[in-house]
Order: structure tokens, then sequence, then C-alpha cells
């Protein structure tokens, strides 16, 4: 299963890095990532495959949680299919 | 790979415009609970909704978590109860409202719908049993949802259905008085009522159905009201297109959900339902959506065809997103779950005379309304026979779920809280409507209704 992860908040050192390393402890495989600065706003995107990971998908999604929380920004992880049935035809 | 903007919108309808999955609403079908013996057909009913539904409540929370969306409500709907009560020989037909409560219960839902009898051309025994039962059962159930088909544009208007249904409201009211009323919240009477319907109060699992499906309904006021708003002083035509592009977006997240959820729980696709169901919460609301295209308060003139515009707009964005929509599909206009109508409400800006006539061209009818408890049982029978008329008249599904609060009158409120939040208590008009519903028989179809 494919999921996308977002990261959106004020932008500080390190983001990317911790998220990374989060995803590469549960073995789950970054495919992709798209990162801009919006209005002085951090906001990553990353595709994400989770067919190996080693937690369950409620709880990656709790430990990302956790560690937006510590960083300051908003984490979200979900399926992908979310978005595709939602912006394409 | 995805773009970068449309995930974050979609993310932004989530965490900061209200959009949800309402209610996954699995229909299953209670036809082979029949019996002769009240006890055992309880009994079967109880099992039948505590097996098929045993995984709802943890299937759907698996797709929330996954998914990232939040599904607010799983719920249940079942065969209309008074067709279990034919066969019945027992006189009381309490006990199945009994039955679906603790199955309720059990599998952890907060609302069964079904407790329903289908009336629009006449009665069966079971049928009367059934109605005279609803005012005890609302009061003696919190999960379990009732309504009543007195309509249908084919068959005309059940008028002695309708008398029977006023006065059942009354009771309602009455035996709740304690609870502010709060049994007639549970209580819908329809004219062409949807058999494949995900929102309650008013679902059941029509007997055209299979043995058990899953209906989705999604909301998503806030969206629409952000998106309204973004679009500015854009013209009616511009505006419909916003409107119908964000319904698409929106019903595209239902029909996945609704795919999702049917594949798991082994039931069949049944419908996607695109309703703006607003909730008390601020900037869920349908009122504030018509406002922000240019009313000063809703209620003033220029609402209906406000209304007319955004219910229309939200099906063509909706049928082009799902395989199969159906249920009620349109904008809801509760006035208790509404803050923008309650608002409006308060300030006398909204009446029930314009409710009416906005009902002629949303999806639904008159919904958590407020009334005097001294309201005579045949004025309710009328503002239902009134509603009723519009539509059959039209060809479209109306309902009311009108609350006669008891021992409260115009400049009080009556407060719910949750979902179904608080309402204004209407006036009604005083003329008497007595030896009108006292007539009884029936209202013959319309003539479109000869249609083959």
């Amino acid at each position: 299963m494919r999921a996308v992860i977002t990261v959106v908040g004020k932008d500080t050192v390190g983001i990317i890095a911790k998220v990374t390393d989060l995803l590469s402890k549960n073995k789950v495989n970054v495919m992709d990532i798209s990162q801009s600065i919006l209005q002085e706003m951090f906001a990553m995107v990353m595709l994400v495959d989770i067919s190996d990971a080693s937690v369950q998908f409620g709880e990656l999604s709790k430990q990302l949680d956790a560690l937006g929380d510590s960083l300051g920004v908003k984490i979200h992880a979900m399926h992908e299919d979310i978005f595709t049935s939602m912006h394409t035809i | 790979m995805l773009n970068t903007f449309d995930i974050l919108e979609t993310i932004k309808m989530i965490e900061e415009e209200h959009l949800d999955i309402r209610t996954v609403t699995m229909g299953i079908s209670l036809r082979d609970c029949a019996g002769e013996d009240i006890d055992r057909v309880a009994g079967k009913i109880y099992d039948k909704i505590c097996t098929r539904a045993e995984k709802l409540v943890a299937v759907g929370e698996e797709i929330e978590r996954e998914y990232g969306i939040p599904i607010v409500n799983k719920r249940v709907s079942v065969t209309p109860v008074s067709l279990l009560c034919d066969a019945i020989t027992a006189e009381d037909v309490e006990p199945l409202a009994h039955a679906l409560e603790r199955a309720a219960r059990e599998v952890g839902i907060n609302y069964v719908g079904g407790y329903s009898a289908l009336v629009h051309k006449g009665f069966t025994s079971g049928d009367r049993k059934l109605l005279s039962s609803i005012p005890s059962a609302m009061a003696n159930t919190d999960r379990v949802c009732s309504s009543i088909n007195v309509a249908t544009t084919r068959a005309g208007i059940n008028m002695d259905a309708v008398k029977m249904c006023g006065e059942i409201v009354k009771k309602c009211a009455e035996l709740t008085a304690d609870r502010e009323s709060v049994g007639c919240s549970k209580l819908v009477v329809f004219a062409n009522a949807p058999e494949d319907n995900p929102f309650m109060a008013g679902a059941f699992h029509g007997v055209g159905e299979a043995e058990c499906a899953i209906n989705v309904g999604v909301s998503g006021p806030g969206v629409v009201l952000a998106a309204v708003k973004r679009a500015g002083a854009c013209s009616f035509t511009e505006l419909a297109e916003t409107i119908k592009r964000t319904a698409f977006k929106i019903t595209r997240m239902g029909q996945l959900v609704a795919a999702e959820s049917c594949k798991r729980l082994g039931a069949e696709f049944g419908i996607v339902d695109l309703s703006l169901a607003p909730t008390p919460a601020v900037g869920d609301s349908v009122a504030d959506v018509l406002e922000a295209m240019g009313l000063g308060t809703v209620g003033t003139h220029g609402t209906t065809a406000a209304l007319a515009l955004l219910n229309d707009a939200v099906k063509k964005g909706g049928v082009m997103a799902s395989s199969h929509v159906g249920g009620l599909s349109g904008a809801f206009i509760p006035v208790s779950e509404d803050s923008g109508m309650i608002a409006a409400a308060r300030t006398g800006a909204l009446t029930l005379d314009k409710l009416e006539a906005m009902t002629a061209v949303c999806s639904v009818g008159l919904d958590m309304i407020a009334v005097p408890g001294d309201t005579p049982a045949s004025t309710i029978s009328a503002i239902i026979a009134d509603e009723i008329s519009i539509g059959v008249v039209n060809n479209k599904t109306t309902a009311v779920r009108i609350i006669p609060a008891a021992g409260k009158t115009v400049g009080d409120e009556v407060s719910y809280g949750g979902l179904f939040g608080s309402a204004p208590i209407m006036p009604v008009h005083d003329g008497s409507s007595e030896a009108f519903i006292a007539r009884g028989g029936r209202i013959p179809a319309p003539i479109h209704s000869q249609r083959n």
C-alpha cells in the first residue's frame, strides 16, 4: 500500500531529517518527495510505500502525529487512493 | 506524482472545513425474521443485526485511520418493522423496538432506523399495530428511529395516516416532556420516502433492497462555504460551476469509502448520498452558504432561489462522481442543527412559511422545527399535509420532523446538545384546520402520476 505523508507548519531546522529518520526506523520506503515554502509555511509532501513497514498503519500515524507535535508542525499520513479519487477522473 | 496543491486542498477540507463522511449506514433485511411469536421475532432481529453489523464500527474506524477521513457515524437501517408486525399475534409490538435498541447498543452504533411503516395508500393490521406503538417506543428507547411514509406521487396522500401522524407526533412530545420532547426528533413523516437513505432519522432498508447493503452519506457544507467565499462576486453561472466541482470532489471521497466498506464488510454497494448536512458547529452551516451567496440573512427574499441553485449544483456534481447516487442527495435545512438557521429563526427572519417554500427546492423538508406545545394535533397534521403535498405534486421527497415542545411556547427554546442542537419555538398560524383534517380518506394522485 502506498500512502501520502504531508508535513505543514512553520519552517525549522531538521524537519525532513527527523521525519525520514522515523520512516526508516519503521521500514517505510520513501518513493518521492516534494517540498516548498509557501508564504513562510513549510509544506512537504511524500509518497511512501508501507507494504514492508514494521508497524501497522495506525501505529505509524500515531508516531508521526507525536513527532509533528514535538516539531510544531502538522503531519498527516493518508492512503494514496483518497487523493487520486478526489482529484483525478 | 500527485499535485501538491491538490493534496493540501484535501487536507485543508478535512482540517479546517469540516469535511467528513457523515455516516456509513448498513442496510439489513429483516424479512427472514418474520414469525407469529413476538419474543422469537425480537430474538431473531437482535441476532441478525448483531451478526451482520458485528464489524461495522471496527471496519469504519479502520478505514477512518487508513484514509485519514473522519467517519462521524456508523449506523444500521432495517426493513420497515411494520412488515414483520402483520404475522405477529401480539397486539403490542413495542418489544421489537427494544430488540433494535439492544442490538444498537451491542454493536456500538448511535442510531438504528426502520421502526417504520409505509402506509401511503392504506394500512394493514401490522401497520396499525406499529403506528400505535411509536410514541411509547420513541419514549422508551434512545437509539431507535421511526419513519412513516404517508404519500407517494403514484398513490396520492393517505389523509387518514396524516391525521394519525399529527396525533402520534403530539403524543411523542408529551411522553418525552421531561426531555425537551426529544421523542419527536427521532420520528419523520415522509412523502416519496427513499428506500436507501443513509441519514437518520428517516433511514430504512427498503423492500426492494439487497440482503445487506452499504449506503454512505457524505457531508460538507463547510467545504462548499469556503469555495463560495473564494469564488467571490462572480456570476451565478460561475457560482454553480464552483459548487458542482466541489460537490464532485466530496462525493468521490464518499464513493471510495463506500466501495472500501463494502469490500471489507462483505455487503453490496448501495448508494452514495451527497447531502450538505449541517451540524451546530460554526462553519458547518447551510444557512452560511446561502448568506455567502449574497443574502443579508437566510429567510429573506432570494433564499429559495439561492437554495435551488445550491441543491441542483450539489446533485449535478455528485451524480458525476459516484457510480450509484441515491438517498436524498442535496441540501438539508434542519433548523436546530444549523447555527445560521438558529440565528435567523431567533430574530424572526426565518419563518415556518418561508421554510415550507424552501422545501420545494431542497432535498428534504421541514426538519427539526420546534413549535408551541399547545399546537393542536390537527394543526400538526395540516402542516404535514402541506409539506407532503409539495413532495407529491413535485415528484420529490419531502418530510416533516416537527417538535411541538411540551410546556413551551414562542420565546422559549428546546436544546438537545450534540448533533441535534437547539431550536427556538416558532409560531404557527392560529386558524383551525380541524374540520379539514377530520375529513379522512385519500387525496388522489396528481395527474402527472399517470405516466404509463
